[in-house]
């Protein structure tokens, strides 16, 4: 298959053969799966299969620290983005990331928000204070901090610091979103709240998800992929991997019979 | 349970308490002691006149203005110059240097400096300035001051942006925000609280160094604001006269003592009001 007809099948991220070291210690091993355009993506996996270190490659967060190397492709746009010739800022920026914990920006709720925009773009107040706004509706916030936009970010609760960060990650525009856990700190309504807000924004955006919560998985997204001892054990369907399985570990974990 | 293995730990226990307590204690009652002979003696000092003239001669009366205006002149020039560079460096370390040999090694020198005897930088701001001027002056006490101010705001710096969870660079770095950016905009201001702490005790700290100033800025009989002139200052006024035998100079030693004491704990209140209305 060449680079075209994975294109034209929707792929916006093609990971081939990636390998990932902690220092000697390998973490990922030959990973090749597609991230498919405007959909959602999900990664499960027992603690330590790697899942959480595939996603941090996908934006190279992971080169703030020493130590850390990725070794094959990552194709993005048709550029391996492994490459040392790309600016991370740039991707970054095109690739979003939310994290497990909550972490909005030591500032006021407003401008956690606007940071990111002006990172960027130059725009009349007016017009920023609209983008702010919609990005707020987007992480269905807006209505709970309409009135205190100059209050900091940190007044908020774990839920709303949550959909903060989402909004803040949606108001730069990126193309693809990577959730990390987003839920794990989170009460059972804020993770409905977030559930909704991910199926909302697969309309616009590539979105993949790591998860430890395989109801989530088979309820947020639209492929899964099964991850254990740093390989892919299995890519496919949710529907297939939550109901028809082809692998025998797949089955266990998803079963509940390990991890 | 094995009683006589627990009548030994509450044993131990209580030892420990006494132990603690009475070294608590002995700390406690040797600054009341200072503080009540402070005031005793400083209060009756204090007057308008302390503020209003500069010190006298042996037998006139007179005040202490001369010496405060040159305190606080170097004091803030020493703060001004030395904040920029300590909180620079102290970025440099916990930002980017973090991990590397580079680091290790400034944080090492660094520790040094915060811990070497003042009297060393007054002598090293001597050779290297006085010296070479010719002369003492207060650009020379500025610069010994400043020594000391680099070394307490890198320490404090750096230890406080390592407090900042790394979970916020790495959210600021995810929306695209170059370092520099990141660092101004985001680390610092988690950091804020801490970093202006460190530098209230850096001017706690100089605000009573008496060593460096001896051998740089010297001392100033008369009213002076050129720096480029010896210049009185509250530590070394206090020094030359308790050491006199005049009773009117040890009146005013004292209300200066009480002066650099009180100023500093206003300091050090306001630095704990920072830090806690920040959190």
């Amino acid at each position: 298959m060449n680079d075209m007809t994975r294109v034209e099948q929707g792929i916006r991220i093609d990971v081939r053969n990636l390998e990932f070291f902690y220092g000697k210690t390998q973490a990922l091993k030959g990973i090749t799966v597609p991230l498919y355009d405007r959909k959602v993506t999900a990664f499960i996996g027992p603690s330590g299969c790697g899942k959480s270190t595939l996603l941090r490659v996908l934006n190279r967060i992971y080169e703030l620290y020493p130590n850390q190397t990725a070794k094959g492709e990552v194709i993005f746009d048709g550029e391996n983005i492994l490459n040392g010739k790309v600016d991370l800022n740039l991707l970054r920026a095109r690739v979003g990331m939310v994290f497990q914990k909550p972490t909005p920006f030591p500032m006021t709720i407003y401008d956690n928000i606007a940071f990111g925009i002006k990172l960027y773009e130059r725009m009349p107040k007016s017009e920023l204070d609209g983008r702010v706004e919609d990005a707020l509706m987007r992480a269905a916030l807006w209505s709970e901090v309409k009135d205190k936009l100059s209050d900091s970010g940190l007044s908020l609760s774990g839920g709303q610091q949550q959909r903060l960060c989402i909004a803040r990650t949606v108001a730069t525009k990126p193309e693809v979103i990577l959730l990390d856990e987003p839920c794990s700190a989170l009460d059972p309504i804020s993770t409905a709240k977030i559930e909704e807000l991910i199926d909302e924004l697969s309309n616009d955006y590539t979105i993949v998800i790591v998860t430890h919560n395989m109801q989530q998985a088979s309820r947020a997204s639209d492929y899964t992929a099964f991850m254990f001892l740093g390989e892919l054990i299995e890519f496919g369907a949710t529907e297939q991997i939550f109901t028809a399985p082809t692998n025998k570990r797949t089955e266990d974990y998803i079963t509940g019979r390990f991890g | 349970m094995n009683s006589v293995l627990y009548a030994r730990r509450r044993a131990v226990n209580g030892i420990f308490l006494v132990l603690s307590t009475a070294a608590a204690a002995i700390g406690i009652i040797a600054l009341v002691l200072i503080l009540y002979a402070l005031l005793k003696n400083g209060v009756g000092g204090l007057s308008a006149a302390v503020f209003t003239q500069n010190t006298p001669a042996p037998g006139s009366a007179g005040g202490l203005a001369n010496a405060i205006f040159g305190s606080v002149m170097m004091s803030v020039v020493a703060v001004i110059v030395g904040t920029p560079i300590g909180m620079l460096a102290g970025t440099w370390l916990a930002e980017y240097g973090r991990h590397s040999q580079l680091a290790f090694v400034i944080r090492f020198v660094n520790d040094i400096l915060l811990s070497a005897p003042s009297i060393l930088i007054g002598l090293f701001i001597y050779e290297l300035i006085v010296v070479r001027m010719g002369h003492f002056s207060a650009y020379a006490g500025m610069a010994a001051l400043a020594v000391i101010v680099i070394p307490v705001v890198v320490r404090t710096t750096e230890n406080m942006l390592l407090l900042v969870p790394n979970t916020m660079r790495e959210a600021a770095a995810s929306i695209g925000a170059p370092r520099s950016i990141a660092i101004r905009a985001i680390t610092w201001q988690a950091a804020r609280a801490g970093i202006v702490t460190g530098v209230l005790l850096a001017v706690a700290r100089i605000s009573g160094e008496t060593a460096p100033l001896l051998f740089t800025a010297l001392n100033n009989q008369f009213w002076s604001a050129d720096p480029n002139a010896p210049m009185a200052s509250l530590p070394i006024v206090i020094y030359q006269f308790a050491n006199s035998p005049y009773d009117d100079w040890h009146h005013l030693a004292w209300a200066g003592a009480l002066l650099i004491t009180a100023a500093v704990l206003a300091l050090s209140i306001g630095a704990r009001l920072i830090e806690s209305r920040q959190r």
